[in-house]
């Protein structure tokens, strides 16, 4: 794993481009994150945002622009996916826990599957890792007996596993309760300052405020606006950002 | 694509089963026209090939025969359709049964279910074609109980069991409201059942009652078994009267085969979309 | 154990009633034979229409639409037309058509018997509703738990063997168990090409010695115990992959 240095961005999109058929959702998308950079896409329902992140998974082609995550460059039609995910992880809004799985079993099954590692290794280390997101003791339960905020974090945890660079969050929080986002943010709070690079797609803005190195605004397939916390929320300029900020704070 | 759920909603682990989902799954799409088309191109050559230029033609046989054929299919049919009659008759009593207050009387129901869902359909028509008599005679009269007759019975009695667990299922998968808002509207139990709930039930119960309708259909060959003369005995006798010429076994089972196909495939068909209409009910 | 063969043969002596498959050990070699050929037919079928099911729902749910076109065919036809006329049609129609080999004494003998062309038969038979029953599953597992997988680094078939037909099968159980009782009921149908199992051995028992009430009773208790057997297997196998928390 090279080094990856503050200068070089670790994703880089450039000029973005995703249609289904003649629906244009992404309109020319440019935007890089430094290693280590915690950054939040936010916008209303429909704006893209949702399709943008798994575009820089791969898991839906572009259909123009290039997306280069750690020089790989993800739009190319002989793309190596297997290294791709390993250098980028990613959390979905429905947990997808595999329901027939144990939730420690959940964690090593891709190192074992996809990596072919050794299991007593990967044993070790994905009850390290359960315990980091505060679910130890609970390595024997199934999804079915977890609530929505530790089947988040076992998701979190099973991602961690196959020890990315990269850190995908679409919008995990929205189907939890309230009580139990709290705890999913805490541990994602936690893995931003250890220097994980994540993108987040949110709708907390509280969270976005404390946590973000940078926030983009998307509508309608563009980046309307982007800025630091600081200034984002104070400093809009956009008459739509404005809009969105007054509806949603 | 993703929508700011309700924070209360428990998202499922898995969707629900549709074991009849996509009606894309179930109609012969192109791909499969080809490949019946050419099994049947193929089958055609074949056997002519091996029948050499002398005999007639594979066509011209099944051709020839093809009107008798055809009336020995219509009396498949027949048997189906009285054997359907029969058995959602004494189906809908037995199910009535299932579904009684009287436990006696539930459990002899269950009972009788579940010897006639248990058995295989070719062991209950030996049972009837063997153990009821030729002819029986009453007040002085003689009825005499064809063959046919009494294949008939035997396919009614797994249809009696199989519309029995219908009903029942239909009538417990109504909402128990139903049941509580006749009973405080002063309805007894009898008109609830037969005034509200069988009602309702009927659209549910059509597409598996148009399913077993199917599957007596196809099983009516089974008589040829038991001496019944249906259209495979009158198969197996044409190909005799041709020669008994072993190229010719595969075009004329693959003609009965057709001739069940082109009935039975769009009842099916309709099922299915009958099913999807009502799913939302 | 002497006793229990003595004592039907004072039943028959006593009231007539002539279960000669208890008390005569020529009849009962034959209808332990005919179980035998029934328990045969009836699980290597069922294991055979399985493999057949989970490759052609596969199939179903990939990419190439001329192999979805061949698989969705071969399920309309087998769904749609009587396994008796299935079975004639390969044992007869099918079966004279391969090239065949000579005994010593000049006897023409097919490449495939009886019992091996009724195996195929019914397993594609069942095979066909299986493709359903698992294809149904299947979709029962959301698109997202497969784009999980998917993020994780599964290749589309490493996901299927690992993610989407376990849980596949969890979901369908109940209809897949359903299909594989009907299996067994429909191995009878063997019995038009003269295979022998239960049913034909205890049709010629009763041929035989005119006892067709007492062997039919036989017949249906054989049955009503297998099934029942099958189905209590069954719902052990149901309870035992059940997933925990999921309520249905």
């Amino acid at each position: 794993m090279t080094a990856w240095t503050a200068d070089r961005p670790i994703v880089k999109c450039t000029d973005v481009r995703k249609s289904y058929g003649p629906f244009e959702v992404l309109k020319g998308i440019s935007f890089s994150v430094r290693k280590g950079e915690v950054v939040c896409i936010i916008g209303p329902s429909g704006s893209g945002k949702s399709t943008l992140i798994r575009c820089i998974n791969a898991l839906v082609p572009i259909t123009s622009g290039t997306i280069h995550v750690e020089g790989i460059d993800v739009g190319d039609p002989k793309l190596d996916k297997l290294a791709l995910r390993r250098k980028v992880g990613m959390v979905f809004q429905q947990y997808n826990l595999f329901p027939h799985k144990t939730a420690l079993q959940n964690v090593m099954m891709a190192p074992i599957h996809v990596l072919r590692q050794e299991k007593k290794a990967v044993e070790e280390r994905s009850r390290a890792l359960l315990a980091k997101v505060r679910l130890a003791g609970k390595e024997d339960s199934y999804p079915g007996e977890l609530s929505g905020g530790q089947q988040q974090r076992v998701a979190i945890a099973r991602s961690l596993a196959m020890r990315p660079d990269v850190m995908l969050f679409d919008e995990v929080t929205a189907a939890l309760d309230p009580e139990t986002v709290k705890e999913v943010l805490v541990t994602i709070r936690e893995l931003a300052e250890e220097g994980m690079t994540c993108i987040l797609v949110t709708h907390e803005m509280g969270f976005a405020r404390e946590v973000a190195d940078h926030i983009y605004f998307t509508d309608h397939g563009v980046i309307v606006e982007h800025g630091p916390p600081a200034t984002f929320f104070t400093e809009a300029r956009d008459e739509r950002t404005q809009r969105f900020l007054s509806q949603v704070l | 694509m993703t929508r700011p759920l309700d924070s209360g909603d428990r998202l499922p682990v898995l969707l629900p089963l549709r074991l009849h989902g996509s009606e894309r799954h179930h109609r012969l799409g192109a791909g499969s026209g080809v490949l019946l088309c050419v099994g049947l191109v193929l089958l055609v050559s074949i056997a002519s090939a091996q029948a050499g230029r002398v005999t007639p033609s594979v066509l011209q046989v099944i051709a020839k025969w093809a009107p008798l054929l055809l009336t020995g299919f219509a009396f498949n049919i027949l048997i189906s359709a009285l054997a359907m009659l029969l058995g959602t008759i004494l189906g809908l009593g037995l199910g009535l049964g299932l579904l009684s207050d009287w436990p006696p009387v539930r459990q002899v129901s269950w009972a009788l279910t579940q010897i006639f869902r248990n058995a295989p359909w070719l062991v209950l028509l030996f049972f009837v074609m063997f153990l009821v008599p030729f002819q029986i005679t009453m007040f002085g009269l003689r009825i005499p109980f064809p063959d046919w007759i009494k294949a008939t019975v035997g396919f009614a009695l797994p249809v009696m069991a199989n519309v029995a667990e219908v009903v029942r299922g239909a009538v417990r998968s109504l909402p128990s409201t139903q049941w509580e808002a006749a009973e405080a509207l002063a309805f007894t139990r009898r008109q609830t059942m037969w005034r509200i709930i069988l009602p309702q039930c009927v659209k549910r119960m059509l597409p598996p009652w148009m399913n077993i309708y199917s599957l007596v259909t196809m099983s009516t060959v089974l008589a040829s078994i038991v001496g019944v003369s249906e259209m495979l005995t009158l198969t197996a006798q044409v190909h005799a009267a041709e020669g008994g010429r072993p190229e010719l076994f595969a075009p004329l089972y693959g003609f009965a085969l057709l001739c069940f196909f082109l009935y039975c495939y769009p009842i099916n068909l309709w099922t299915t979309h009958l099913e999807r209409r009502f799913q939302t009910g | 154990m002497q006793a229990i063969p003595d004592w039907f043969q004072r039943l028959y002596e006593s009231t007539g009633l002539n279960f000669t498959v208890f008390y005569d050990s020529y009849d009962w070699n034959r209808y332990v034979d005919g179980l035998k050929m029934t328990l045969i037919l009836s699980v290597t079928t069922i294991l055979i229409s399985l493999v057949i099911g989970a490759a052609g729902a596969l199939i179903q749910s990939g990419p190439s639409k001329h192999l979805r076109g061949l698989v969705n065919g071969f399920v309309v036809i087998f769904r749609n037309t009587p396994p008796l006329v299935q079975l004639f049609f390969f044992y007869f129609g099918l079966g004279t058509m391969l090239p065949a080999t000579e005994t010593a004494s000049g006897m023409r003998e097919p490449l495939l018997n009886n019992v091996e062309w009724a195996i195929i038969s019914l397993s594609l038979f069942a095979a066909a509703f299986n493709v359903e029953i698992f294809r149904s599953g299947i979709e029962a597992v959301p698109r997202t738990t497969i784009e999980a997988a998917e993020a994780l680094g599964y290749t589309r078939f490493k996901a299927y063997c690992h993610i989407v037909l376990p849980l596949a099968i969890r979901v369908c159980l109940p209809a897949l168990n359903n299909n594989l009782v009907n299996l067994l009921k429909t191995t009878t149908l063997a019995y038009a090409i003269a295979v022998p199992e239960t049913l034909y051995a205890l049709k010629q028992i009763w041929s035989e010695s005119q006892n067709v009430m007492e062997m039919m009773l036989l017949l249906l208790a054989t049955y009503g115990i297998l099934v029942g057997v099958l189905v209590w297997l069954m719902h052990r196998w149901e309870r035992a992959m059940h997933i925990p928390g999921y309520h249905r």
